[in-house]
């Protein structure tokens, strides 16, 4: 009798719980984007081509011949010399605008901001251009004042590949010990000074270590950023006839694509970038060690006297290699008939913008199809992200904090082997996805989902619960609390997260390089293909399209979201 | 029939027991507090009622609908209640004016009924100079205002308040106390109202329940609770209280420095053996000397320990001559003692209350 009137009750009262529904939904969605391309990776890299056994002949091929092996090595080397670099480059920096008072400090910011927005791979062009064996720019000048007929610079080498990809990944370095250093009260120096030491001294035996694990953090980021990269090395490393593991894995595609190999010889890539992200993780959550209070207090700069124009200098010659040199050629050649005739009126022209814009529809279409591409993945990354934001953050089912993992994943993904992961796994039937824009925005999505996902749910986590309670006891559901409250709220998070995933979407090769087909190619990719081809002066101009594009979007950004938005991500 | 019942509500979370189970029932247009320190299940009993959280046994009803139940309960959009948050709540993207008819558009009131009803709720907290400013351009206070005027607007059939005073300043917190009980007087809607501050409580409520380590301690108007609390929890937490020992047998009760008859003391039937009695601090007096006729009730010999003067009264530790612990005793602020003095305290045997 009792059972049955619970039973009724129960009848009456159970509640249409939507959110257990949304989160089964949810979860469904990320293991299919996030897990199943991995788990799919994994699993091929242990499969016979034709036949689908059992095998481990790919990590035999794989590893097995001397040539490949020497592209991993290469790798190595290139992440090693990035990351030195980077840190030469972007430590002292840093340093110099949060502490000391070096003058033009917010040009000099400003400077490392540009610097990240330009992809790497046009960084590379522009140094083909600046230091291209006996052409480059550079190399020219040094013939006529030297008077030799031989340059000195040579684009096309490792050195050279490391410089490229160095210039175009310190801002990491930038980024992570400035915002240390901007935490260290300087009340921890006074009391060093306090006790005898002396500017310099209490900066290399205080105000270092307290920040060194977050420049340990930015220089394992900017490692493994040079070890995934793709388009920059395709650029440099295969004119100068060696391979790094990104252009092995797209040698494996060439005709007849051997995708089982390919996995196989992802996975230290894979799994090099989990240890390392790992490392950091540990390196910068030790708290105590680093001493963020989160109130920095007041801080003293350091006075440089004379020295502090020496700085700028310094700061300013790393600016003028990473951003203005060459984005000036760049630009140089966009509207130049030919590069090599140098700056003369008679060489100015528009005509490689007709050219793209009116007479080559291939690269129309790559244009329509990058933003639409960027654009759409932007709004499905966000609408994934503020969906599983919300339910771990409202604890809406007991397992939510699986949600939390799959979002984050994809940091552990380098791009290219992301690529091959969606290939395996949804370019044949029953998906057949290949040659889709859906199997691109997918990809894209997946890419850039932990950025959204950041963003988003450090927006939600700042709203008190209530203000969402408080529409709920007045009749209002979870969907009205939702529309009406939490997402004007979160209007500007929302809108720094779509705006950051655009613009890395709209730059994005290595994932895109192993998906396109003809019909959806984006920009980065025809850029690769014009540079193979020579064709400088359309490739900048396509570049500065897309520079520009994504230099006005990152302009309304900071005007609605804040200048630093770029600066501050997580 | 009451308007809100909670028959046996229990809430677990893991291992720990939040409430323990729970029994109060609440007259239409009543206002009750629930009172008790920080932890003590309080808040979870409020988001119980409003929905926000389903209790582990028991059940919720209003007007004989059964609301909550384990099995399953009606959401809280669904309640037709409004509640008050520790926070506000009060939605920084609308306006003052939007804030507060939000609740009657959900409703789906026709715009010029809304208008009028958003008008006359202003006019009430006072708030029509401000209808059209955003919350950020607003004092707590006024916040607070606005959040009462929302949840009030919509008429509820129960109104919930969650600590609304805590994050306001000493003297807001007075002015809005009495502001919350007139609004009641005025709209008379069956309210609960959660606080930590007996103060707050006691300036409000028609009945008051102190809630301690998850159970229901005591529910009793304020001066009830105030003059025959019942345990030693509730002596304890409304204001300042002694307790003395005493051993009850036959007729007589006997403390350590006298006896007393057992119809001199109120609700001393029934008692036996060893029991405590709470002794307010007002109840006691100091003399230069013993019985004066006077006096209804014994004296003892007392030496003054420590004094503070508070402006409105002093605050006497006295120890008596014979015995191991002190007593509080509050006096006038012209009977003026010195430390040490030797003195007489006078009991007064109405005021000795048993508790548990």
């Amino acid at each position: 009798m009792a059972g049955h009137l619970r039973c009724l009750i129960a009848d009456r009262l159970r509640r249409f719980e939507p959110g257990v529904l949304l989160c089964l939904a949810l979860i469904a969605v990320l293991v299919f984007l996030v897990a199943g391309p991995m788990v799919r990776l994994l699993i091929s890299s242990v499969q016979e081509t034709e036949t689908g056994r059992l095998t481990l002949a790919n990590y035999r091929d794989a590893y097995g011949s001397l040539h490949c092996l020497r592209a991993l090595v290469n790798s190595l080397k290139l992440g090693l010399g990035v990351a030195f670099l980077a840190g030469v480059l972007g430590i002292p920096i840093a340093w110099a605008v949060s502490r000391t008072d070096m003058p033009a400090k917010s040009f000099v910011r400003f400077m490392v901001l540009g610097a990240f927005i330009i992809p790497p791979y046009l960084g590379a062009i522009g140094w083909i251009l600046l230091a291209g064996p006996n052409s480059g720019w550079l190399n020219r000048a040094w013939m006529s004042l030297a008077g030799t007929d031989h340059g000195v610079f040579n684009i096309y080498s490792m050195t050279g590949l490391i410089v490229v990809v160095g210039l175009s990944s310190f801002p990491f370095v930038f980024v992570a010990t400035n915002s240390a250093l901007d935490l260290v009260s300087s009340e921890m120096e006074d009391a060093a000074n306090i006790l005898g030491a002396g500017a310099l001294r209490t900066t290399i035996r205080v105000t270092l270590p307290v920040v060194l694990p977050a420049i340990l953090g930015g220089l394992i980021v900017s490692f493994l950023e040079a070890i995934a990269l793709f388009g920059a090395p395709a650029m440099i490393a295969l004119p100068a006839r060696f391979h790094v593991v990104a252009t092995q894995l797209w040698q494996f595609f060439e005709y007849p694509a051997r995708v089982e190999e390919a996995a196989a010889y992802s996975l230290p890539l894979l799994l090099i970038t989990v240890l390392m992200l790992w490392l950091q993780r540990v390196l910068t959550g030790r708290r105590g060690y680093i001493a963020v209070t989160g109130k920095g207090g007041e801080r003293r700069m350091v006075r440089l006297g004379r020295w502090r124009w020496g700085m700028l200098l310094y700061a300013l010659v790393v600016a003028a290699l990473s951003l203005l040199l060459p984005v000036s050629v760049l630009l140089h050649a966009a509207f130049a008939k030919a590069w090599g005739r140098g700056f003369s009126l008679g060489n100015l022209t528009l005509g490689n913008f007709r050219y793209l814009l009116y007479e080559q529809s291939q690269a129309q279409q790559a244009i329509v199809n990058t933003f639409l591409y960027a654009g759409a993945s932007a709004f499905v990354a966000i609408g994934l992200s503020l969906a599983a934001a919300y339910v771990v953050s409202r604890r809406l089912v007991r397992w939510s904090n699986s949600l939390d993992l799959l979002c984050m994943a994809p940091l552990v993904i380098p791009g290219i082997v992301l690529a091959i992961g969606f290939y395996s796994a949804y370019a044949a039937p029953p998906f057949a996805l290949y040659g889709s824009a859906v199997i691109m925005i997918l990809a894209f999505t997946v890419r850039f989902l932990p950025i959204a996902y950041t963003s988003t749910s450090a927006g939600l986590r700042s709203i008190n619960p209530e203000v969402e309670e408080a529409v709920r006891i007045l009749g209002g559901s979870r969907l009205t609390a939702i529309a009406r409250v939490l997402a004007p709220l979160l209007k500007r998070s929302l809108a720094g997260a779509w705006i950051m995933v655009f613009i890395a979407a709209a730059r994005e090769l290595s994932t895109a390089i192993l998906l396109v087909t003809p019909d959806t190619r984006v920009i980065s990719v025809v850029l690769l293909d014009l540079s193979e081809e020579g064709n400088f002066e359309v490739l900048a101009a396509l570049g500065t399209i897309l520079l520009a594009v994504s230099m006005a979007i990152a302009a309304v950004g900071s005007r609605v979201i804040g200048r630093d938005f770029m600066l501050h991500r997580g | 029939m009451s308007k809100l019942v909670l028959r046996g509500i229990e809430k677990r979370f893991g291992e720990t027991l939040a409430v323990d189970g729970l029994e109060l029932a609440l007259e239409e247009g009543e206002f009750v507090s629930l009172l008790g320190p920080s932890g003590c299940g309080k808040t979870t009993t409020l988001r119980m009622i409003a929905g926000f959280v389903d209790p582990s046994s028991g059940t919720i009803e209003v007007d004989g609908k059964v609301l909550s139940s384990p099995a399953g309960s009606v959401p809280p959009e669904k309640r037709g209640m409004s509640m008050i948050f520790q926070s506000y709540a009060v939605w920084p993207n609308m306006t003052v004016e939007q804030n507060v008819a939000f609740g009657l558009e959900l409703q789906r009131l026709p715009g010029a009924q809304t208008r009028r009803r958003v008008h006359n709720m202003l006019e009430v907290v006072r708030m029509n100079h401000v209808a059209r400013r955003y919350p950020a351009e607003l004092s707590g206070g006024q916040q607070q205002r606005v959040a009462l005027a929302r949840a009030l607007v919509v008429q509820p059939s129960v109104l919930l308040l969650d600590e609304p005073l805590s994050n306001l300043d000493a003297g807001l917190r007075e002015e809005m106390r009495i502001e919350i009980r007139r609004l009641h007087d005025e709209f008379r809607i069956t309210t609960v109202y959660v606080t930590h501050d007996q103060t707050e409580a006691m300036v409000t409520s028609d009945r008051i329940a102190v809630m301690n380590r998850g159970r229901l301690e005591q529910v009793d108007e304020p001066r009830a609770l105030y003059t025959r609390p019942r345990t030693r929890f509730v002596a304890g937490f409304i204001g300042r209280t002694n307790f003395i020992e005493g051993i009850c047998d036959g007729t007589a009760i006997a403390f350590q420095w006298f006896s007393l008859p057992r119809n001199a003391l109120p609700d001393a039937d029934g008692l036996s053996g060893k029991v405590v009695f709470s002794v307010r601090p007002q109840s006691l007096r100091l003399a230069k000397t013993g019985a004066q006729g006077l006096e209804k009730g014994p004296s003892i010999e007392v030496t003054v320990l420590e004094r503070a003067y508070l402006g409105e009264h002093w605050d006497y530790a006295v120890m008596p001559v014979t015995g191991a612990a002190s007593l509080r005793v509050t006096a006038p602020p012209h009977e003026i003692y010195e430390k040490g003095q030797a003195l007489w305290l006078h009991i007064d045997p109405r005021w000795m209350v048993p508790v548990a």
